[in-house]
C-alpha cells in the first residue's frame, strides 16, 4: 500500500479530527473531539471536488448546500460558511456534531469509494463552532409578519427546525416545552461530552432572536390540551414529542434499586447535571460494575457516561458486534474508554441482595442462526450456558415506545397499532390542523431525521396555511447552476 | 416564574406555600401532582397539590422539610419564585358518590387528603376523617379537616391530642362495626401508615385507595423511575398513578426504592447545611 502512494500522485486523506486522551477523558465530561483549527478546515475543505451535481446534498435530510460552505471554508470565509448552512439548518454545531455523516452526506460523497469523503460534518461543526465562539452570529432581518400563528409541540430537534423554519417565513410561533431547558433529546439524552448543553442553547437562543418564544414547563397533553391550542387560534399544531416511554425486557428483578433505564439514567446526568452533584442536586447511582444492556448509541452515551462516574462499565448485547446499531464512531470511542463488550450474551433475570438492590444479572449465551424479519441473523440461546455476572447497576438501553400522554389526549388523532402518530410524507396526521414529526412518528431515529420530519412538515404548513406550494424534494439538478465548481485558482484538489 | 404568594411553617418543619400558578389552578383537580425545582441546580421533586383556588390563580404545597430540596422550599419567601413549576400530573382522583368514604390522613398526607375528602364531600358522600400524628404540636388542618368531615377523629402516638394510638385502630373499629357500609377508603402518609391502613383493610376487603410520592424525574412516563409493583405488574407513579390500590401493592419493594439514593441524599443534605449556617 505504501509504495502506491509513492507511485500515484499523492491524493490527501480525511482530515482527522484531534480528540482528547482516551485514558484523559474517560475521567471527565469534556467534549471529545476538539474541533478543525482554522487551517486543518481549509486543508480539508479544498479537497472538496465542488461536484456540478452534488450527491451529498441529496443525502442530507435537510438538502444544505453543501458545497457553497465548504468553498465559503476554503476561501477562509468561516462566518459566511456558518451562515450559508444555516439558510437549511437552524443548529449546525449540533447537526456536525451528532449526524451520522458516513450514512447520509459523506456516504453520497464521490471520493466516499475511495474511502476519503470529505469531512462533511466536521467542516459543519467547524463553521458553527468558529462563528459563534468569536461572536460573528447575526441575526437575519425579521421578515414581514402573516399574522399566522404556530404551535409547536415539543423543542427538540424535529420541533426546533419547524419553527426556525416558520419564523423565517413570518409566522409567529410559540413551542411547548416540558422540561425547564430546550432541545429535547438533545438536552436529556446526548451527554455533554458528545454534545455540550451550552452550544445545544446557543443554537436554541438564535431561534429566540429570531423571535421564537418557548414556553417551558409545559406538557401539551395535561397542562394544555392539543384541541385548546387550536381553539386559542393557532392555525397549525405540530407535536413533535419524541418517543418517550423506555422499553424494559419484563426480566425478574427489573424493579430492584439500581435497575433503570437508559432515559432515566442519561436524564439525571444531562439534563439535571447529576454527574455534578453534589455541586447540583440530583443524584445518581455511580455503581462500581455498570451493565448497560443494548447495542445502540444510547447503549454507548450510558456506558461512556458510567466510565466517566468512575464504574467498570460493561455493555451486554445479545447479537454480534456487527450487528450493533450504533454509530461504528460510538463503539470505538466506548471501548477506547474502557466499555467492555459482552457479545452474544442475552439477560435472562436480575438478582436482587436483601435490600432489593441489584448485586447480578444471570445471562445465557448467544450464537447466530438464520437472519430474522430485520435482516439481521438471530440469535439464539444456547443450552446450558447460564452464567451470572455480578453488577450492581443495569442500565436499560433498548429503546423506547411512544409516550400516550399527548396523543391519549388528543381525539380525532390516529395513531398506529405501535401508538406512533399515523402521518403522511409531510407529516400531516388525520386531525385537521395538526402536523407531527421525528420519534413520535417514526419511532426512535436520529436528530437529523427527525429534523427532515420538521423541514417537510413546515413546507407543508406553508402550504395548507398561506397558500405557497412546496418545493418539492429537491434534487441536485433543480440545485442553483452557480454551484459550479469555483475553487479559488491553485487550490483544486 | 411562579411566585410564591405567602409562605407559613405550619407545625415544625412542615411548611405550606400558596404559589401564583393560574393555568395550573384553572386544571387542578384532588389527587394530582405537581413537580417543583426550587432552584436551577435543584432536583425535580413530585408533590401531591394541597389545594387550588381557581379564581385567585393559585395552588398550595404542603411538604416537609427531609432532605436538601425540601429545606431549600422551605427557606423561600413569599415573593421568591420557584425555577419550575409542571403539573398537573398524574390520574386525579376518582370522585363519585360512594356512600360512606373513610379518609386516613398520617402526618403531612393530610394536605393531600383535604382536597379529596373535600371533593368527595361536595360528591355528596359522607366523610370519615381519622387524622393522625406523632404529637399535638404536629397536627395541622384541623379545622379545614373538620369542615368536609362528617365524622373527625384525631389520633396521637403519644395521645397529647385527641386519642392516643395509630390510625389503623379506629379504622379498624370503623371496619368492624359497619365495613359494609364504607364504600372506598383513601390512606394518605408516610409509606409504614399507608402499607398499615391497607393491611388492616384488607380483611374487610373495602377498597382502599392509597397516594405514592415515588422518586421521580420528569413525570410523564419517559425515565420510569418511579416505577412499582402493584398486583403482578409494573406501574409508572406518574402516569399510572400516584393512586393506586394498596392492597396491591408491594409495600417493601416501595420503601427500597425509595431508598436508593439515601447515602448521595445525606451527602447534599450536609453539604447544604454547611453552606446555609
Amino acid at each position: 500500500m505504501g509504495e502506491e502512494v509513492v507511485k500515484k500522485p499523492k491524493r490527501k486523506e480525511r482530515m482527522p479530527m484531534p480528540e482528547q486522551d482516551p485514558k484523559v477523558r474517560a475521567t471527565n465530561f469534556e467534549e471529545v473531539p476538539l474541533g478543525y483549527t482554522p487551517e486543518m478546515a481549509i486543508e480539508e475543505a479544498i479537497r472538496c471536488a465542488q461536484c456540478k451535481v452534488p450527491a451529498c446534498v441529496c443525502g442530507c435530510p435537510v438538502n444544505i448546500n453543501i458545497p457553497a460552505f465548504i468553498l465559503e471554508i476554503a476561501e477562509g470565509n468561516f462566518a459566511a460558511a456558518a451562515r450559508k448552512i444555516k439558510e437549511t439548518n437552524a443548529l449546525p454545531a449540533v447537526c456536525g456534531r451528532v449526524c451520522p455523516q458516513e450514512s447520509q452526506c459523506e456516504e453520497q460523497c464521490v471520493y466516499n469509494r475511495m474511502g476519503r469523503a470529505i469531512c462533511i460534518g466536521r467542516l459543519e461543526r467547524f463553521a458553527a463552532d468558529y462563528e459563534r465562539e468569536n461572536d460573528l452570529v447575526e441575526i437575519p432581518e425579521k421578515p414581514a409578519q402573516n399574522g399566522k400563528r404556530i404551535a409547536v409541540v415539543g423543542s427538540g430537534p424535529s420541533g426546533l427546525t419547524v419553527a426556525g423554519d416558520l419564523i423565517l417565513l413570518g409566522y409567529e410561533v410559540t413551542i411547548f416545552e416540558a422540561f425547564h431547558k430546550p432541545g429535547g433529546v438533545l438536552m436529556y439524552g446526548i451527554p455533554e461530552f458528545r454534545l455540550p448543553k451550552d452550544i445545544v442553547e446557543a443554537e436554541v437562543n438564535y431561534l429566540v432572536q429570531l423571535g421564537v418564544k418557548i414556553d417551558y414547563n409545559t406538557i401539551v397533553g395535561k397542562s394544555i390540551k392539543v384541541d385548546e391550542l387550536i381553539e386559542q387560534g393557532y392555525d397549525a399544531v405540530f407535536i413533535g414529542v419524541g418517543a418517550g416511554l423506555p422499553k424494559f425486557l419484563g426480566l425478574p428483578g427489573e424493579n430492584l434499586g439500581g435497575v433503570l433505564s437508559a432515559n432515566e439514567y442519561l436524564t439525571r446526568s444531562n439534563l439535571m447535571k447529576a454527574y455534578r452533584f453534589p455541586e447540583y442536586d440530583t443524584p445518581i447511582i455511580t455503581g462500581n460494575r455498570v451493565c448497560v444492556i443494548g447495542g445502540g448509541n444510547v447503549a454507548m452515551d450510558s456506558a461512556r457516561t458510567a466510565v466517566r462516574l468512575g464504574a467498570d462499565t460493561y455493555i451486554v448485547y445479545r447479537r454480534a458486534r456487527e450487528q450493533m446499531p450504533a454509530r461504528s464512531e460510538e463503539i470505538h470511542h466506548a471501548e477506547e474508554e474502557g466499555v467492555k463488550m459482552m457479545l452474544l450474551t442475552n439477560p435472562e433475570e436480575i438478582l436482587g441482595d436483601e435490600n432489593n438492590m441489584v448485586r447480578a444479572m444471570k445471562c445465557i449465551k448467544m450464537e447466530l442462526g438464520e437472519p430474522d424479519e430485520s435482516g439481521r441473523s438471530r440469535p439464539v440461546p444456547i443450552a446450558g450456558s447460564e452464567h451470572e455476572i455480578e453488577f450492581d447497576v443495569v442500565i436499560n438501553a433498548i429503546g423506547a415506545n411512544a409516550n400516550p400522554l399527548l396523543t391519549k389526549s388528543t381525539p380525532g388523532l390516529e395513531l398506529n397499532k405501535w401508538g406512533y402518530v399515523v402521518a403522511d410524507e409531510y407529516g400531516k396526521t388525520t386531525k385537521d390542523k395538526v402536523w407531527a414529526g421525528g420519534d413520535i412518528v417514526t419511532g426512535m431515529a436520529t436528530v437529523i431525521e427527525a429534523m427532515g420530519a420538521g423541514r417537510m412538515a413546515a413546507m407543508d404548513i406553508h402550504e395548507k396555511v398561506m397558500g405557497v406550494p412546496k418545493n418539492k424534494d429537491p434534487s441536485p439538478e433543480a440545485l442553483p447552476d452557480d454551484m459550479e465548481c469555483a475553487l479559488p485558482s491553485g487550490k483544486q484538489p | 416564574m411562579y411566585e410564591i404568594i405567602s409562605m407559613k411553617e405550619l407545625v415544625p418543619s412542615i411548611f405550606e406555600a400558596i404559589v401564583k400558578a393560574p393555568e395550573m389552578a384553572k386544571k387542578a383537580k384532588a389527587g394530582e401532582f405537581l413537580i417543583v425545582m426550587a432552584d436551577e441546580k435543584g432536583e425535580r421533586i413530585p408533590l401531591t397539590i394541597a389545594d387550588y383556588d381557581r379564581e385567585a390563580g393559585t395552588i398550595t404545597i404542603v411538604f416537609m422539610t427531609i432532605g436538601t430540596s425540601t429545606y431549600k422550599l422551605a427557606k423561600m419567601k413569599a415573593g421568591d419564585s420557584y425555577y419550575a413549576l409542571v403539573g398537573p400530573l398524574g390520574h386525579a382522583s376518582e370522585v363519585k358518590d360512594y356512600g360512606t368514604v373513610i379518609c386516613v390522613a398520617g402526618g403531612v398526607g393530610t394536605a393531600p387528603i383535604y382536597p379529596i375528602a373535600r371533593a368527595m364531600k361536595e360528591a355528596g358522600n359522607k366523610i370519615i376523617t381519622i387524622q393522625g400524628a406523632r404529637t399535638k404540636d404536629l397536627i395541622f388542618w384541623e379545622e379545614m379537616m373538620a369542615s368536609v368531615s362528617d365524622e373527625h377523629i384525631i389520633m396521637t402516638d403519644d395521645g397529647t391530642y385527641g386519642r392516643k394510638g395509630l390510625v389503623t385502630e379506629p379504622l379498624k373499629e370503623i371496619l368492624e362495626r359497619d365495613g359494609d357500609g364504607i364504600g372506598i377508603i383513601y390512606a394518605i402518609g408516610p409509606i409504614p401508615m399507608m402499607k398499615f391502613s391497607a393491611l388492616t383493610s384488607k380483611p374487610f376487603g373495602n377498597l382502599t385507595m392509597v397516594s405514592l410520592n415515588s422518586i421521580m424525574v420528569d413525570g410523564t412516563g419517559m425515565c420510569g423511575g418511579c416505577r412499582c409493583n402493584v398486583g403482578e405488574e409494573t406501574k409508572f407513579t406518574c402516569v399510572d398513578g400516584p393512586e393506586f390500590d394498596g392492597h396491591k401493592v408491594d409495600w417493601g419493594l416501595l420503601m427500597d426504592r425509595q431508598r436508593i439514593y439515601l447515602d448521595q441524599e445525606k451527602e447534599a443534605l450536609d453539604k447544604y447545611m454547611k453552606e446555609v449556617e
